[in-house]
């Protein structure tokens, strides 16, 4: 297909909409009479709600109504139980939804929850593993719980050298800009739901069977979304909760935002993880040995089993190979998807035990990655459709400077800062999710292009009409792009960095069916409905998007402050659709693993079943001069065997490898390994 | 949020009748703080009583050489006051440390001076906290400290003060001017906040209707070799986790005279006078300065999460104080 749109770098199309402040949000769509609710939490980790006295708050002027678990209205499934919430009295977390209060303003909302008075039975409860853990059927994205290559342990006793270590990560939450919000509206049995998500066809598809709606009875709206890092991939309660509180006010809108503070025990997160990994080499640094076993909570309410170990099947050669994945079932909030789930925590481990490695053999870590690349996916044995690992690898040597390196720890020093710097490597799949279709209708001289598509600030307005313009052969002035609608073509979730390549792909199809039907010159009201379909022999390969990440790091030798002045990011990620869109994606990406390499960390307090920094003035993500020079950059690739555009997903794989970076940077500057992210001045001070 | 009265004052004295007026009405400045508190349910006063607009917004010189800083006069205007740059350097680095730009437009000096803990159980109204609700308990103690107290904590609150630039006025002898129904009086800051004790609900010696007016500093001419160093994870936007504002008098190589103060560290500014005496007539040698900040620290004691605090206030006192030696 022609690409003179693709490549190209427009401005977001909606920016001066957004600027102005006339993009609406959830929250901001105008409804008539609105209501406002305000959630209620337990304040118990497990147990019943023995009485719950609303009566105070129903009092109060402004209140229209109190929801409880009494006279919430009953749903029709439980095959979820995060979202079958107000059924009962059980209580299975600390911040789980007891209620809410519906009332004529915000202020009124909030005053009259925290007038409702709950006594409980309080249940025993389990927050932190203990040495009890199990074997899941599979682990999130579909994918074994374990996989076996050889025998591991045989390849370790004989290996010469070898590296065992245990790397942990902490508890860390989305915290997206925009909260989760929800604004519901009953009317003639339908259900309308102005929601801030990464896919309004996922919500209707977990919302209608609730309400004993069929999925037409429900439409989900959302044109513009303030980041959702995955949070907002699958529906969480307080949607569920919004919903019951319009169905009792008489057809009269409800808004309900969660605050902060909620975000942290109701809109998922990412699980701590303790890692084993192991790895043995000859002295030329061929792997003979890689093991990968990763040990994460989760909630009893519902599994989430990250895939925290899959990274390691696909990245380096070695005959013998495992990875295993185990969990323990909690008394704690629902663990959920953030921004590359499994591969983010997984590559920190895996990448760092490569740089201890590369330390045990003398070698430099970038000759011990290309020596230990793979010819075919290591583990499945099919050809990866493009790799460009190696490729990346030395680019991003070549912009950072790498060759100048003093491979000693501790080697460079300037004043009170000692300088080092560190290597490591990014992947990410290059999926595609079935089932997406496009419509394309021509009117009044314009393309109208509409499927179900998201964009949660990452630039679907803009880029997804470039491949529209391409695949129809006119100016992206002459597409107009309907998105961000249940009632719109299904549109799978902007989600796993599969949006742009599933979405697109319809686009494609249905652009193609278009011409082949109406020629160059349609009528007007021309129109079709496609949906995309399978790409022909991509099967047949193994599908990924590579990186490599370089790293500057600096570390005060009386304070043990962490400073990072620079990062050189390289991407193999298949055709890029729009550079500036990607830069972004890519920046915020980095940006987002450096602050999990030195700030955050959600501090989870057992005794009280909750996270307690649970705002963004305890809970520190980078500000500006926290952030240097992030060079990225991505190498020519066009990936034939993925979709039609050549793409690959980009929303994820900046993430990816960045924290290992920064921590093999401060060994190199400082001798000291820190196998636990974040790395704080606490974990240096006495060591420099 | 509770509903409340709120009221615009005009002058000083009719504030301070209006809020002894009323046991449950509070004094309001930019409400930086206060705002955020009242949305948290933290706490609900009947009535707000705005001083904010007050003409107490000047930074004047004082006979004897000191200023006089209003408590109406914004943390970006103090920091950029051309006589709080030459003369008292740690002070406007201490409020440049402090909070964000859009912050300091807003945050008074009196306000800033009153600001309550970021203690995380304190802004929680779900869990104990004695100092929010005297007797319930210290949650922070056997929780996440890591931010916490090492010196003058109680067995009922291991809380921090948050002020930057009280951690210089501290240094600096500031004294505080107080309007009451009884008349204006002098509060040295060394003696205005309080340790937590029995009472942690208590910050500071102020009774209710007493209202800060301004902010004295007396002349210290070496105080323009002052500067205020500020330790945290993140390099904008945080609380210390240590801070020290130090200036040193310092003449032949000998230690004259030093004025040293902690932040990060207590329930208050923590002046360092056991630190100051060690270094008074010593040599300005690296040694002295860390006796110097052992001296201080003897009777620092770690939580579970906080210990890293004593060695890091060690060395970020000998790196100032080196900073300080070699910068004249």
């Amino acid at each position: 297909m022609n690409s003179s749109a693709i490549g190209s770098a427009p401005t977001r199309i909606e920016g001066p909409a957004k600027l102005r402040g006339v993009a609406p949000y959830a929250m901001e769509h105008p409804q008539p009479d609105p209501l406002y609710g305000f959630v209620i939490q337990s304040t118990i980790i497990r147990g019943r709600i023995r009485e719950i006295d609303t009566s105070v708050a129903e009092r109060m002027d402004g209140v229209i109504t109190v929801l409880t678990h009494h006279n919430a209205p009953r749903l029709a499934v439980d095959d979820d139980n995060e979202l079958f919430v107000l059924q009962n009295a059980e209580i299975a977390f600390r911040g789980q939804p007891i209620g809410a209060v519906v009332a004529t303003s915000p202020e009124v909302a909030c005053e009259a929850a925290a007038q409702v008075r709950v006594t409980y039975d309080e249940q025993p409860a389990e927050v932190t593993p203990g040495a009890d853990f199990y074997n899941p059927e599979q682990v999130s994205g579909g994918f074994p719980a374990d996989t076996a290559i050889g025998d591991v342990d045989a390849a370790m006793a004989i290996a010469p050298v070898t590296i065992d270590h245990t790397y942990t990560t902490a508890m860390v939450h989305n915290n997206p800009m925009e909260p989760h919000a929800t604004v519901a509206h009953w009317s003639d049995g339908t259900l309308t739901l102005f929601d801030s998500t990464q896919g309004p066809h996922v919500v209707r598809a977990a919302i209608a069977p609730l309400f004993g709606l069929a999925p037409e009875q429900v439409r989900v709206i959302a044109p513009f979304v303030g980041g959702g890092f995955g949070s907002k991939g699958e529906p969480h309660a307080n949607i569920v909760v919004t919903a019951m509180a319009a169905k009792l006010c008489d057809g009269r809108p409800v808004k309900l935002p969660l605050t902060r503070q909620q975000l942290f025990s109701l809109a998922g997160y990412r699980t701590p993880t303790s890692q084993r990994i192991r790895l043995g080499a000859h002295h030329d640094g061929t792997l003979t040995a890689i093991a990968h076993d990763a040990v994460a909570p989760t909630s009893t309410v519902k599994e989430f089993a990250e895939q925290t170990a899959v990274v390691t099947r696909v990245m380096y050669s070695s005959a013998n190979r495992s990875t295993s994945h185990r969990f323990a079932a909690l008394d704690v909030p629902v663990s959920s998807w953030m921004r590359a789930p499994g591969h983010c925590p997984g590559m920190y481990a895996a990448e760092t035990a490569m740089d201890e490695l590369a330390v045990a053999l003398g070698m430099d870590p970038i000759a011990l990655r290309v020596h230990n690349e793979p010819e075919v996916d290591p583990e499945s044995g099919r050809p990866f459709s493009t790799r460009g690992l190696v490729e990346c690898l030395r680019t991003g040597a070549e912009r950072f400077g790498w060759a100048e390196r003093d491979p000693a720890p501790r080697s460079r020093r300037e004043g009170r800062w000692l300088i080092g710097s560190g290597v490591a490597a990014a992947t990410y799949p290059a999926d595609t999710s079935g089932g997406n279709s496009a419509r394309v209708r021509y009117t009044g001289d314009r393309y109208e292009v509409a499927i179900d598509a998201m964009d949660i600030g990452t630039g679907t307005w803009t880029s997804l009409g470039q491949i529209a313009a391409d695949a129809l052969g006119v100016d992206p002035d002459r597409i107009e792009l309907r998105i961000g609608d249940s009632d719109l073509p299904e549109g799978t979730v902007a989600g796993g960095s599969s949006g742009m390549a599933s979405w697109g792909s319809a686009v494609v199809a249905a652009a193609r069916a278009f011409r082949d039907r109406f020629g160059p010159e349609p009528a007007d009201g021309a129109e079709i409905t496609v949906e995309a379909p399978e790409y022909p022999g991509r099967e047949n390969f193994s599908t990924h998007a590579f990186g490599a990440h370089f790293v500057e790091a600096r570390v005060n030798v009386d304070t043990a402050e962490i400073r990072v002045p620079r990062v050189v990011s390289v991407f193999g990620a298949g055709r890029i659709i729009n550079p500036r869109l990607a830069r972004s994606q890519f920046v915020g990406a980095v940006t987002m693993g450096l602050s999990m390499a030195l700030l955050e960390q959600s501090e989870f307090d057992p005794r009280l079943g909750a996270v307690v920094n649970h705002d963004l003035a305890g809970y520190h993500i980078p500000v500006n001069a926290d952030i240097g020079d992030i060079d990225v950059s991505w190498i020519d690739e066009n990936d034939p065997h993925l979709n039609p555009m050549g793409s690959k997903g980009i929303g994820e794989i900046g993430i990816v490898g960045s924290a290992a970076a920064v921590g093999n940077a401060i060994y190199h500057a400082t001798g000291v390994r820190v196998r636990h992210v974040p790395v704080r001045l606490d974990d240096l001070l006495g060591a420099l | 949020m509770r509903e409340f009265a709120y009221e615009r004052a005009t002058d000083a004295g009719g504030a301070v009748a209006a809020v002894l007026a009323d046991p449950d009405a509070v004094f309001l400045g930019a409400g930086t703080n206060l705002v955020d508190h009242l949305k948290l349910g933290i706490i609900a006063p009947g009535k707000l009583v705005d001083v904010s607009g007050l003409p107490l917004d000047q930074v004047t010189q004082l006979p004897d050489g000191g200023v006089r800083i209003g408590s109406a006069v914004r943390n970006a205007d103090l920091a950029a006051h051309p006589a709080i740059r030459a003369r008292y350097p740690m002070l406007s680095a201490a409020l440049l440390a402090g909070a964000s730009a859009q912050l300091r437009n807003l945050a008074t000096t009196g306000g800033n001076l009153l600001q309550r803990t970021r203690c995380p159980y304190f802004q929680d109204s779900t869990v104990p906290c004695n100092k929010r609700e005297p007797g319930s308990g210290c949650s922070a103690i056997g929780g996440f400290d890591r931010d916490h107290a090492i010196l003058g904590a109680s067995d009922r609150c291991i809380a921090t003060h948050p002020s930057d630039m009280a951690v210089a006025m501290t240094g600096l002898d500031a004294v505080v001017r107080v309007l009451s129904a009884v008349g204006e009086r002098q509060i040295p800051l060394v003696d205005f906040y309080r340790l937590p004790g029995d009472t942690p609900d208590r910050d500071t010696v102020l009774d209710h209707g007493d209202l800060i007016t301004a902010v004295d500093l007396p002349a210290l001419e070496w105080a323009s070799t002052s500067t205020y160093r500020k330790v945290r994870d993140r390099a904008s936007f945080a609380f210390a986790l240590v801070s020290v504002a130090a200036a040193v008098d310092i003449a032949d190589g000998v230690v004259r005279d030093a004025r040293i103060a902690f932040g990060g560290v207590a329930a208050k500014p923590w002046r360092a006078f056991a630190a100051e005496a060690h270094l008074r007539g010593r040599a300005a040698t690296e040694e002295n300065f860390a006796a110097a900040a052992d001296t201080e620290l003897a009777d620092a004691r770690p939580r579970r999460q906080n210990g890293f605090k004593i060695p890091l206030a060690r060395n970020v006192l000998v790196a100032t104080l080196r900073e300080l030696s070699e910068a004249r």
